[in-house]
């Protein structure tokens, strides 16, 4: 319940933090929302010596139009994106995916780029940004990196982010009306999922992104799932691809036959609503 | 390190390790001791509060990271007449609460879910889902359903 | 007009609603030292060695100690039928039993540095061989006392009649597992102690009996119990789990002897997961049997119980599951025989039903496997089978003695709320619809046992000269209302306004005696003894009146309304309750009080009938309650307000348990779901508002004639969730799911099903 001994800075600028972060080294980890990081610290599986608070950066706070896509601070909470304007109007399956992020609570603190920069494959979000074909912009004291999305997370609770490099903006494609769904199955309405999977229509050309939520050590791009439609396939027919080449293992929510069975049927319901 | 938060309305200034729970800052440094913990994995809800106006769960923020911020406990929810909130009388007039272990959280909660209602009116079924961090035991959730839907149509609280 | 019966709002609430309550871990003490205990992270294994030193020399520690430190005796089942051989040391002595076991406390000046410390201490394991499931227990291969020779600490056993199902058309059998849970109130274990000036032992305590506590606490430090002052301040829950007293309470009020500082214990949500006794565990065989046409004849449960791994009240739970073995129906024949054995897991204790939603859960779904092994409905089933309202007093095969009851009244209230024959036309049509998504109704019947262990109970009623009064009770609410529900009967009996009446419960000092709030006794023992003591202080008043007014005392009236005493026919000449309570204080030198020891007036059976209607997911195996009817009957209701909430709380564990809800083990006994993200506590999201009556059948037992409701909801929901999932897939050709029927167990029992149902087609 109580973490162990730390010492705390607060980052007064994205400069600030970096210079924190290469100050400090390994011994330090960015707080921002804290509801990835505290829950470890307070179970003591996390135990940084130093803790950078960036969660007052309120210039990585906002949604902005980049044109053909949303460009998405790092520090805007579950919450803000949810209920967003330019969010629900251009990004809807966004706001859906970040309204269903824990709870009421959890969303008022938590933070899209904290999400997406613990690495943990069970979140929701990780799994939308692939299927989007979205990247993100990395900052670092040499300046700012686009990683796209599909290279980002490299390992459970593990992504391609420096020591000393903060995840700054996250891009995403413009959807407007195109079609999308969102199947998540828990047991409980706060639950991590079991399974998770989203599927969005990319540009007019018949083409849809498909991303698999806690099948694996990272967040999964369906990509046989998304060659089948391409080739014409429907939905029930793209959905047995759902689970190729996964390396799913069992835990005491769900055994590897079910959560590949849960492949299939949450990304043909998915893709259901998609092509709709 | 020195934590100042305005606590229910007023400025309090405690010296407390960085890794002090805001929950513990309330609890222990600032001596409220209605808002509780029941579990250690952000779970449960019993320690909401609302940090700047929305719920929180105060076990799971820094008191560090409320420096400087307005934090409303239980304890400072009613007047200072001591009318109490419609939240409150609610839960009281519905039995919506039993042993009271959970009930402070609970009570924070359904004043955060009311007040960012905007236009919409809240059905059940958006409380119960608003709720869904929120755990009691003994109440089986039905009254407090009961008294949150009551507070929603309390007068003082429609904008 | 009388206040009994009336939905009265509770005088609890204004001080939970605004300041919060006063749990243990609010104490304002004078600088008390933190408690944390260092717990086995192994499930049977041998202490090589213990080295507190870097935890010793840590900051702001003032103590580690383990086992030889505290020079105090292990304890001993606090059951008598239980072996008595298996006794637990209060800290792990040379071996520890199960993941979770405390094996040395720290004590420090802060909950940090304790918690700091905690990491510091070295233990040297060595790994013995680990038994989790009870049927391996069984055969006494891998032992926890191997000096004792055998797992099994409570056998009930009545031998088996090979010709009990002699006559049977049909007999099914069915496997039922009654899987482990964990109660989670939302406060978990919790003391504080510090000795007094005078040197008496002052101990807070987080419990459901306060006297338990002390008495315990006299027995392993050795004191006499008038040298301890037990206090219980607001107790955020307990289920049955805090009615029995933990090692680390012992071990608590020993540091406090020990360093004569005030220390306080509060366990944090993981450690409470592994060391607050689980509940339930029972893996039952039931076989059932009877005519074609749907008379029951004969009943058979063997039952295993899980005990963990030192014996304690989960142990000895089936004897209250063999009392309540034929339930609500009139079943001529029935045996139950049981075995407990321990494993290395968490002790169980009770947990709300304690025995008695087992027997119900294995019985209803018995009764739905029957039924559907013969066609019929399960509702006409279990219609021909109850006992009916004219068979009362009523003896079961097992040798239970029931009170009265009207089962049918509640069952058809309950179908009739539910709107059962048009549940049952919607299902007809989806399924002639198909899709993936099924409706399932499920019900179930019960009765149970309440005040099943027959004590007494104190009460007591004192006026005050000011006319206020003061009632004491040995009763402990939790979160239950008695300070609201003793109320309105004083009240009622004395005339004095609710407002006017102070409760006092959980103080061993101001409470003599006591036996403490568990098994839904309260009401019917502790509120009649307080009830009792109300009506003999209103005839000491009317003494003391007919003394002061000249009078015959039998010409004594007492106006309620007004709160006085006059003579019949003169209302103008009157005293009143102040006046009377100075005047004893002047004669007799004691106050105006009548104190009672109400010896037990009898178990009492309460009973009802629950709907429940969910949708199953085929595809995914997800489950959805839609609704759930509950038609309780526990005799008169005093308070429908809070009987209603007691209902509601035992719906929403039942339903847990029937849905959601395992503590689990792996092979090794490392638990799975050792904290409330990975532990299913429902929530308000999972569950519907719910349907419910009460239907009154009072109990000749008791003058108040009330029956417990404390528990019912949870024995009366789990079946009716359980058996709807099941129903919900079973012309998919499943016939029984275990729990909790997760999307994974529901999805395996429906792949599991494929082939017989496509023979079937």
């Amino acid at each position: 319940m109580i973490p162990a001994a730390f010492d705390y800075v607060r980052a007064e600028s994205v400069a600030g933090a970096l210079e924190l972060l290469a100050e400090h080294g390994d011994d330090a980890k960015l707080l921002a929302g804290g509801h990835s990081l505290l829950p470890l610290m307070k179970l003591r599986l996390a135990t940084p010596s130093v803790l950078v608070d960036i969660g007052r950066l309120s210039d990585l706070s906002y949604v902005r139009d980049g044109g053909d896509h949303l460009a998405i601070g790092a520090l805007t909470t579950h919450h803000a994106v949810a209920n967003d304007p330019l969010v629900l109007a251009e990004l809807p399956v966004l706001a859906h995916v970040a309204g269903q992020i824990g709870d009421p609570q959890v969303r008022h603190r938590g933070t899209i780029g904290g999400s997406i920069a613990h690495g943990d494959p069970a979140s929701d979000l990780p799994a939308l940004v692939l299927a989007l074909g979205g990247s993100f912009v990395v900052t670092g004291a040499s300046g700012t990196r686009e990683v796209d999305a599909s290279e980002f997370h490299v390992g459970f609770l593990e992504t391609v982010l420096g020591g000393d490099e903060i995840l700054s903006e996250i891009r995403l494609p413009k959807m407007g009306d195109l079609g999308w769904g969102f199947e998540k199955l828990t047991k409980r309405a706060q639950d991590w999922a079991i399974v998770g999977a989203v599927a969005v229509r990319l540009g007019g050309n018949g083409s849809v992104g498909v991303g698999l939520i806690n099948v694996g050590s990272v967040p999964v791009r369906a990509a046989a799932v998304e060659a089948s439609v391409a080739g014409g396939g429907s939905a029930a027919e793209a959905s047995m691809h759902a689970d190729d080449g996964l390396a799913i293992t069992g835990d005491v929510n769900a055994s590897e036959e079910f959560r590949r069975h849960l492949c299939h049927v949450l990304v043909h319901r998915a893709l259901d609503r998609t092509l709709a | 390190m020195d934590v100042t938060i305005t606590l229910n309305g007023s400025d309090v200034t405690h010296d407390v390790e960085p890794r002090t729970l805001l929950v513990h800052y309330i609890r222990e440094a600032a001596g409220l001791t209605g808002t509780n913990i029941g579990c250690d994995t952000t779970s449960c809800g019993a320690c909401t509060v609302l940090l700047d106006g929305t719920s929180v769960k105060s076990c799971t923020v820094l008191a560090a990271q409320a420096d400087g911020s307005r934090v409303t406990t239980i304890e400072g929810l009613a007047e200072t007449d001591g009318t109490l909130h419609p939240v409150q009388r609610a839960f009281h007039e519905h039995h919506g609460l039993q042993c009271g272990y959970c009930t402070p959280g609970m009570v924070m909660a359904i004043v955060s879910l009311i007040a960012e209602r905007g236009e919409h009116e809240l059905t059940e079924a958006d409380i119960r889902l608003g709720l869904e961090g929120n755990l009691c035991r003994c109440t089986g959730y039905h009254n407090i359903v009961e008294a949150a839907m009551a507070a929603a149509r309390a007068p003082e609280l429609r904008s | 007009m009388s206040i009994l019966g009336n939905r009265v709002l509770r005088r609890e609430d204004p001080k939970l609603l605004t300041s919060g309550g006063i749990y243990v871990g609010d104490l304002e003490l004078l600088q008390p030292l933190s408690v944390a205990f260092v717990r086995s992270t192994v499930a049977h294994a041998r202490i090589v060695g213990i080295d507190p030193a870097e935890a010793k020399s840590a900051a702001g520690v003032v103590g580690v100690f383990s086992h030889d430190d505290l020079g105090l005796a292990p304890m001993p089942p606090s059951m008598a039928f239980l072996n008595q051989d298996m006794k637990r040391p209060l800290l792990a002595s040379g071996v520890v039993r199960y993941v979770g076991e405390p094996v040395v406390v720290i004590v420090a000046e802060s909950a940090a540095a304790a918690a700091d410390a905690a990491e510091l201490v070295v233990i040297d394991y060595e790994p013995l061989d680990v038994v989790v499931d009870p049927a391996e227990a069984l055969k006494d291969e891998i032992l926890l006392y191997p000096e004792i020779g055998t797992n099994n600490c409570f056998a009930l056993q009545f031998g088996h009649d090979d010709t009990l199902f002699e006559g049977c058309d049909v007999v099914v059998r069915q496997r039922i597992v009654n899987q482990r849970v964990a109660p989670c109130p939302l406060e978990g274990r919790a003391a504080a102690a510090l000795i007094e000036p005078d040197g008496r032992l002052m101990f807070y305590s987080s419990t459901q009996t306060a006297h338990g506590v002390r008495d315990t606490l006299a027995t392993s430090l050795g004191l006499d119990p008038g040298l301890i002052h037990v206090i219980t301040p607001d107790v955020g829950g307990g289920f049955g789990a805090k009615a029995s007293v933990y090692a680390e309470d012992i071990v608590t009020a020993w540091c406090a002897r020990e360093l004569g500082r005030p220390v306080r214990w509060v366990e944090t949500r993981s450690e409470s997961m592994v060391g607050l006794g689980h509940g339930r565990g029972q893996v039952q065989d039931v076989e059932i049997g009877g005519t074609r046409d749907g008379r029951i004849l004969a009943y058979r449960i063997d039952v295993l119980q899980d005990s963990g791994a030192y014996p304690a009240i989960g142990a000895i739970l089936p004897f209250m599951t063999r009392m309540m073995t034929t339930g609500v129906y009139g079943i001529a024949r029935a045996e139950c025989n049981s075995n407990s054995v321990v494993t290395n897991t968490v002790p169980t204790v009770a947990y709300r039903g304690a025995g008695r939603p087992e027997a119900t859960a294995a019985l209803e779904r018995a009764m739905d496997c029957y039924a559907a092994e013969i066609g019929m409905d399960p509702a006409e089933l279990r219609r021909m089978n109850l006992i009916g309202a004219d068979a009362f007093p009523y003896t079961t095969p097992t040798g239970t003695d029931y009170d009265s009851g009207n089962y049918q009244r509640a069952f058809d209230l309950a179908l009739e709320m539910a709107g059962y024959d048009e549940l049952r036309s919607t299902q007809r049509a989806r399924r002639a619809a198909g899709g993936s998504r099924h409706l399932g109704i499920g019900l179930s019947s019960y009765v149970e046992i309440t005040n099943g262990v027959p004590e007494g109970e104190y009460g007591a009623v004192e006026i005050r000269p000011d006319g206020k009064a003061i009632v004491r009770t040995g009763t402990s609410p939790h979160g239950q209302g008695h300070h609201t529900a003793w109320s309105m009967l004083v009240s009622d009996q004395l005339g004095i306004a609710i407002e006017d009446i102070e409760v006092v419960h959980g103080d061993t000092d101001l409470v003599p005696r006591g036996v403490g709030t568990f098994g839904s006794r309260s009401l019917q023992v502790g509120g009649a003894a307080v009830n009792q003591a109300a009506t003999e202080v209103v005839d000491k008043a009317k003494s003391l009146a007919a003394d002061l007014l000249e009078a015959d005392v039998a010409d004594i009236l007492l106006d309620k309304a007004g709160g006085i005493f006059h003579v019949a026919g003169t209302p103008a000449i009157s005293r009143g309750w102040g006046e009377l309570a100075q005047t004893a204080l002047d004669r007799e030198g004691s106050p105006l009080m009548a104190e009672v020891d109400l010896d037990s007036p009898g178990a009492t059976f309460p009973f009802g009938t629950h709907v429940a209607v969910v949708e199953v997911d085929s595809e995914t195996g997800a489950v959805e309650i839609i609704r759930h009817v509950a038609v309780d009957d526990a005799g008169r209701i005093l308070n429908p307000l809070l009987a209603e909430g007691q209902v509601h709380g035992g719906i929403a564990q039942g339903a847990a348990q029937a849905l959601l809800e395992e503590f689990s083990y792996d092979a090794s006994g490392n638990p799975l779901t050792a904290n409330l993200a990975d532990y299913s506590f429902i929530s308000a999201a999972e569950l519907p508002s719910f349907e419910t009556a009460f239907t009154e059948t009072p109990t000749p037992r008791n003058p108040l004639g009330a029956k417990g409701i404390g528990e019912s909801g949870t024995i009366g929901s789990t079946p009716a969730v359980h058996n709807a999932v099941v129903d919900a897939v079973s012309h998919l050709g499943v016939r029984h799911i275990d729990m909790p029927t997760t999307p994974e167990r529901v999805w395996q029992a429906i792949q599991a099903a494929r082939p017989v149902a496509e023979e079937g087609a």
